[in-house]
């Protein structure tokens, strides 16, 4: 039950910062978005954001920000085994279901609907 | 960014400046935030309990069930999406649907289907990922910065 | 014939022979509904893209127009028209279905009376006997291009304003009965400073000021000339802005005859955020309603003063701010 109080918690909170970002600093969604996955990321190389995870579940791994994290996580994985250049080749390895889930239903998405205005 | 601007201003557009700062209807910040808390919240819960089912349910991991729910949610993010309601969602809860990966998937698929007019390969296809772009590039090339740093630093304490 | 530095005055006095304004489903639900000769329902107009739509309903606004002033479309002697769109591709295509000799401007949402005041000029110059100017907006196709795709979830904060679904035209000539237009102000471009696209009406207000300053000075007249001075869409953020800055510089308009076309087109209920805005806002509201209203004989002497930001996309990604112009016709019936 409160792995689902977490959830709500953790993530509502990581929403708010990002509003907070875009409301007093004026900045768009994107910019928003882009600046929580480079923390994301920070995060996840300074060991912070599984923990988070661990706590908060979907609280944390559902905003954008865990996408920074996993990023670097997949890169770490490979690189522990072939070094440097296992950042590239690991890099999407945890990340692919997020990115192919989008494309996939983007598209989907365009053969469907129409915009509505 | 806007401070950065007001170094660039002569006197008289300062002034005006300062006049319309005086004037514009500030965002509401609390109402937005407490919005953005609550329906992130909702969607965030919503991930877990799917998280929970794929768990009990589909025999995945605590690990492995992670994937399995951005893509539910992303599908859900999509169709809302094109059924026209997720913008009207947005501009309501604002952060609060932006900051979850449902907002990412809002990015592509808006793009996506705003485009279909010029064609599925320049217009769908090229244009997809004209806001999301962004997030990923950004994404990517911190991840790899990080990444980086870190095995420079295992491999200097490992001398 | 100049007057003062930067105005026309008509001697001749060109007769507006007909006007038109058609609007989308957002229109047909706002304050001026009645004032619409046509409204269409679908936003999508039938077409299969917003950018189609917008040529259609630019396309619809001149051929009814043209209907109601009686002249033959073969005797008008030009089209001046301006829209949103890159290149003004609908204006283009609307020059083609009507196959008049073409004039294309691009004056953003003061592209209204950027047209009208040429129309005049070329009435008045004797350089034609029949002119038809239009302006023209659609909201999705200007959210697209401008801004973000229509079902993007982003959020607008409280200055953004709306893209009118609509166009006006109107067709002028020497003579007739009908509104006639008397001067016109031709406004230079004011910046400043402001790049936020989302607060257009502040960008746009100096401009409109300005314009509104030159022609009280080129014409040496002042607000009691007039019975109503209405800018084109600087929207709530914007008039408050216009008020101010004209009393700031000694120019007193009573603020029962300074009113806004972005505030009027809307019902305080429909989420339009500051107003309305477009070239489509301007047009519409003054080839409709004030032209009706004058007609009832509510209203004599009229000053539309539309405005326009004239940012590109990429100028604002590029940091650029806003540059912004006005444009002042006065009517008189």
């Amino acid at each position: 039950m409160e792995k689902f109080i977490f959830a709500f918690i953790i993530g509502g909170l990581i929403c708010v910062i990002g509003q907070l970002i875009m409301d007093i600093l004026k900045i768009t969604p994107a910019h928003t978005t882009c600046t929580l996955v480079v923390i994301g990321a920070i995060l996840g190389g300074l060991g912070l954001y599984d923990p988070l995870v661990k706590i908060a579940g979907a609280g944390a791994f559902v905003p954008i920000s865990s996408f920074g994290n996993t990023l670097v996580a997949g890169a770490l994985i490979d690189a522990q085994e072939t070094g440097f250049i296992g950042i590239f080749t690991g890099i999407f390895k945890v990340a692919s279901s997020g990115i192919s889930a989008a494309i996939i239903f983007g598209f989907i998405g365009a053969l469907i609907f129409k915009p509505k205005g | 960014m806007s401070n950065m601007k007001k170094k660039k201003l002569t006197p008289i557009q300062l002034q005006y400046d300062e006049l319309v700062k005086s004037i514009e209807p500030k965002r509401p910040i609390l109402k937005n935030c407490i919005k953005a808390f609550f329906i992130g919240g909702i969607i965030c819960t919503i991930g877990q309990v799917l998280h929970t089912i794929f768990i009990t349910y589909f025999n995945f991991t605590e690990k492995t069930a992670v994937g399995p729910t951005l893509v539910v949610l992303i599908f859900v993010a999509a169709l809302f999406t094109g059924l026209g309601i997720y913008d009207h969602l947005g501009q309501w809860a604002g952060a609060g649907t932006a900051v979850p990966i449902t907002g990412f998937a809002n990015s592509i698929a808006s793009a996506a289907i705003e485009h279909k007019s010029e064609g599925y390969v320049l217009g769908v296809a090229g244009n997809m990922f004209r806001l999301a772009g962004a997030i990923i590039v950004y994404g990517v090339f911190s991840a790899f910065v990080v990444a980086t740093i870190k095995i420079t630093i295992k491999w200097l304490g490992a001398m | 014939m100049l007057k003062g530095h930067q105005s026309w005055i008509f001697n001749s006095k060109p007769t507006i022979l007909g006007s038109a304004a058609v609007g989308g489903p957002f229109e047909g639900n706002g304050a001026l509904a009645d004032d619409f000769d046509i409204i269409h329902e679908d936003l999508w107009i039938g077409q299969d893209s917003f950018e189609k739509a917008e040529k259609v309903i630019l396309e619809h606004s001149c051929t009814r127009a043209i209907e109601k002033s009686g002249i033959k479309k073969e005797d008008i002697n030009f089209f001046i028209s301006g829209d949103l769109m890159n290149q003004i591709i609908s204006s283009s295509f609307t020059a083609r279905t009507l196959g008049i000799p073409f004039l294309g401007i691009f004056g953003a949402c003061s592209s209204s009376m950027e047209g009208l005041a040429m129309a005049a000029q070329l009435i008045e110059s004797k350089s034609a006997n029949y002119v038809i100017a239009s302006a023209g907006s659609h909201n999705a196709a200007a959210e697209k291009q401008y801004r973000y795709p229509t079902e993007y979830g982003g959020q607008k904060p409280p200055t953004a304003q709306w893209t009118v679904t609509g166009a006006g035209a109107v067709v002028v000539g020497t003579e007739g009965i009908g509104p006639k237009i008397i001067s016109a102000t031709i406004g230079r471009i004011v910046d400043m400073g402001i790049s936020d696209p989302f607060n257009m009406g502040a960008a746009m207000a100096p401009a409109a000021v300005d314009t509104i300053e030159a022609h009280f000075r080129d014409l040496n007249i002042d607000a009691s000339y007039y019975d109503l001075i209405a800018t084109g869409d600087l929207g709530k953020v914007g008039h408050e802005l216009a008020i101010s800055l004209l009393k700031s510089h000694g120019i007193d308009i009573p603020s029962d005859k300074f009113t806004d076309c972005g505030l009027l087109i809307y019902k305080k209920d429909q989420p339009v955020f500051s107003g309305g805005s477009g070239c489509g806002c301007s047009a519409t509201v003054t080839y409709g309603h004030f032209l009706n209203r004058m007609r009832r004989g509510e209203l004599k002497r009229i000053l539309i003063v539309a405005t326009g930001a004239l940012m590109s996309p990429l100028s604002y990604q590029q940091k650029e701010s806003i540059p912004c112009i006005a444009h002042a016709v006065s009517i008189e019936m």
